[in-house]
């Protein structure tokens, strides 16, 4: 099957593999361990998906205005993300 | 036994994932792909990072067109969310009466969306157009072609005139559900008619008020067709709407990279207000329940 269309890179293709790695990480722990949902730092009643989707939403946000607003290296941004995608499936 | 059988019906959601990642992941892989790479042709592209996204980002016009978009859904929502209730309020409740105006009311929502634009370019007309001709006879200068305050004032009427139907068909559904023992009691109480509106109708039509509220934006923030077809995102770029100027970079100019960034871009604000407007829901459908 030829994929040239849809124009791969490896750095878009270890993208999408994170998130699938995520997605399927998070239905085993599922599996293993099913979620409750809670209240923590959040205003609201959050599962861990619930908690996941807000990390990486807000995470893609961090990101655009990393790069709309500064001109720093971006890993710093993606340091950011993950220090808060941590913060907010620990306590949010 | 019951485990295997409740595992089993995984596979029935099989076809759905096939048609949504046909119809949704692929094409957002490939805008990914896309919005990170300066594309010539098959083949010939380079890896640019995230240099697009910076370029949107900066872009001006895209800010223009984000305010220009908010100030539209903003205004849509201010006119059709009253005036639907209004006309809710007033409609007949029974009878061969609350039919006849149902139907009548249901028949914008269904004409195509293209169909709209085209119908109020003509009805619009200076010339020829029953309102153009009429307000020009009055003595007033009305063009949406060449006047940006008069495109608006048409894109507000046919965005108006076309799903105001919408929030009215909503309301009077949220109404009708309103046991008569509500009405009794407050005629008892001898309650006035804004009474029995602010305390009885009101919070019993919050549900389908969400939900009207969170359709309306989504689709007017959404729009393209029919400012497309009525002024072609003109008079200048005066109703040039984050979806029109999309398409200018994506099909006008073929810059698929920046129009890819764009779509990302577009998608992640849309992503967001869904979300808020979700959680928005939960909150009164919680504050209903309680």
């Amino acid at each position: 099957m030829n994929l040239e269309w849809m124009a791969w890179t490896p750095v878009t293709a270890g993208f999408f593999i994170t998130i699938a790695l995520i997605l399927i990480g998070m239905t085993i722990w599922e599996i293993k361990s099913p979620c409750v949902a809670r209240r923590g730092l959040l205003p609201l009643i959050t599962t861990r998906g619930d908690r996941l989707f807000i990390g990486l939403l807000g995470s893609a946000y961090i990101h655009l205005s990393w790069v709309g607003l500064t001109d720093f290296p971006l890993w710093i941004a993606t340091v950011i993300s993950v220090c808060f995608l941590t913060a907010l499936m620990r306590w949010g | 036994m019951s485990k295997w059988e409740n595992n089993r019906a995984w596979f029935f959601i099989l076809p759905v994932f096939v048609i949504v990642a046909f119809s949704a992941i692929i094409p957002l892989m490939t805008v990914v792909n896309y919005s990170v790479q300066d594309i010539f042709g098959p083949g010939q592209r380079f890896f640019v990072g995230l240099e697009w996204f910076r370029e949107v980002l900066l872009d001006t016009r895209l800010h223009d067109a984000l305010w220009r978009q908010l100030t539209f859904s903003g205004l849509v929502l201010l006119i059709e969310m009253p005036l639907g209730v209004a006309i809710a309020l007033t409609m007949p409740k029974k009878g061969w009466a609350s039919s006849l105006c149902l139907v009548i009311l249901a028949l914008p929502l269904l004409i195509p969306w293209n169909v709209i634009g085209t119908i109020w370019i003509i009805f619009t007309r200076p010339d020829i157009g029953l309102m153009g001709s009429l307000i020009n006879s009055a003595g007033i200068s009305f063009d949406h072609t060449a006047n940006a305050f008069d495109a608006w004032t048409t894109l507000m009427l046919m965005e108006v005139w076309h799903w105001t139907p919408l929030v009215v068909l909503l309301a009077f559904a949220g109404l009708r559900a309103i046991p008569e023992a509500y009405y009794q009691a407050a005629k008892i109480d001898g309650a006035s008619p804004w009474a029995i509106f602010r305390y009885i109708q009101l919070p019993k039509m919050r549900g389908v008020l969400t939900i009207a509220l969170l359709l309306r934006f989504m689709d007017s923030f959404l729009i393209y067709a029919e400012p497309f077809v009525l002024t072609g995102g003109g008079p200048g770029n005066a109703t040039t709407f984050l979806s029109i100027y999309l398409v200018k970079i994506a099909v006008g100019q073929f810059d698929l990279g920046p129009a890819a960034a764009f779509s990302l871009i577009y998608f992640l604000i849309i992503l967001l207000f869904c979300w808020l407007f979700y959680q928005a829901l939960q909150a009164v459908e919680g504050g209903e329940k309680s």
